[in-house]
């Protein structure tokens, strides 16, 4: 057990908790978050995993990836911002119509 | 179904789902736990060639020569963001105020430093961790901050301007590998002797474009021209 599986772990909790705020909360906002959270989950995971021999140098493929997948992640969210404004400000909702199972 | 009988069904809800997501959470943990310790992965491969890419930072070398092609995909998909974004609607018109003197200061002292700052990552990206993105990063930080100062920047400045300045990053990257299929018959193969500046160019204009899209990304829509 080294630090470096330490990061790995954190960024597998990090998944897990967002996705378990992602199914909880009906509020967009919310699930947009969630969804940023279970990303830079997945983020630690490749950066840490990149790193796995100690003392080589880091792998620079997975840093690289997660480079381009941060910025990749903030426009796809600033997207998801706009959507959820322009649909507050049509329907006065924010949060998805439920459909209930009768 | 009356009220206890619901958070009754609720609270199993909630069980149910703690229950399946720790599952999850066990099978990645013993994924990740279960990969073997020594890999080669690529890092071999990349100090390979290493002399052939133009750069002295593998991380450079990956993203703007070895694996061009995700970059400029990527470029692409900031580009696409920005339009669903601007295709929702025009930026909301804000309030002028007038800024503290405070505020108006710290923006005077911080916007050039952090336009210097940028110029320095871009530069030293070829040798030790910085580049395109980190740049650009700090270039739209700036622009974030001079609009939230209430200068009136970039909402002034849209049109033609601001459009080429978006299309700059993507254009100069399919400029270049275009240039390249016509010279070597190759996408995005750089010459050897001609990488270290083609990088630097193609990087130079995605930090531009990097630093302008986000920030306009912040606006949250197309300004527009009378605003």
């Amino acid at each position: 057990m080294n630090s470096i599986l330490l990061y790995a772990l954190l960024g597998v909790v990090l998944f897990t908790l967002g996705l378990h705020a992602l199914i909880v909360h009906a509020h967009l906002l919310r699930k947009i978050l969630a969804i940023n959270v279970m990303g830079s989950g997945v983020f630690l995971v490749l950066v840490a995993l990149g790193v796995r021999a100690p003392g080589a140098p880091p792998d620079p493929v997975p840093h690289a990836m997660v480079i381009t997948g941060i910025v990749v992640a903030v426009s796809a969210t600033a997207l998801a911002l706009a959507l959820l404004l322009r649909m507050q400000a049509k329907t006065g909702r924010t949060r998805l119509p439920v459909e209930r199972l009768e | 179904m009356n009220s206890v009988a619901r958070s009754r069904f609720s609270l199993l809800f909630r069980l149910m789902l703690l229950l399946l997501l720790l599952t999850l959470a066990g099978g990645l943990a013993y994924a990740v736990l279960s990969l073997p310790d020594q890999t080669v992965g690529l890092s071999d491969r990349v100090a390979a060639n290493m002399e052939t890419s133009g750069v002295s930072n593998p991380v450079t070398a990956v993203l703007l020569n070895f694996r061009a092609y995700d970059t400029l995909l990527e470029m692409a998909v900031l580009l696409v963001a920005l339009l669903g974004v601007w295709s929702l609607g025009s930026a909301a018109v804000h309030r002028r105020v007038d800024p503290e003197p405070v505020l108006l200061f710290l923006v005077g002292v911080l916007v050039p430093m952090m336009i210097l700052m940028a110029g320095y990552l871009l530069w030293v990206g070829a040798a030790a961790p910085g580049g395109a993105f980190q740049a650009g990063s700090v270039l739209a930080a700036a622009g974030i901050l001079l609009l939230l100062s209430g200068k009136h920047f970039p909402v002034r400045l849209p049109g033609w301007p601001l459009r080429l300045v978006l299309v700059l990053g993507l254009g100069a990257f399919v400029a270049v590998g275009v240039t390249l299929v016509f010279a070597n018959g190759m996408l995005l193969q750089y010459p050897p002797g001609l990488a270290g500046g083609l990088i630097l160019f193609i990087e130079a204009a995605a930090t531009l474009s990097i630093g302008v899209t986000l920030a306009a990304l912040f606006l949250g829509g197309r300004p527009d021209p009378e605003a």
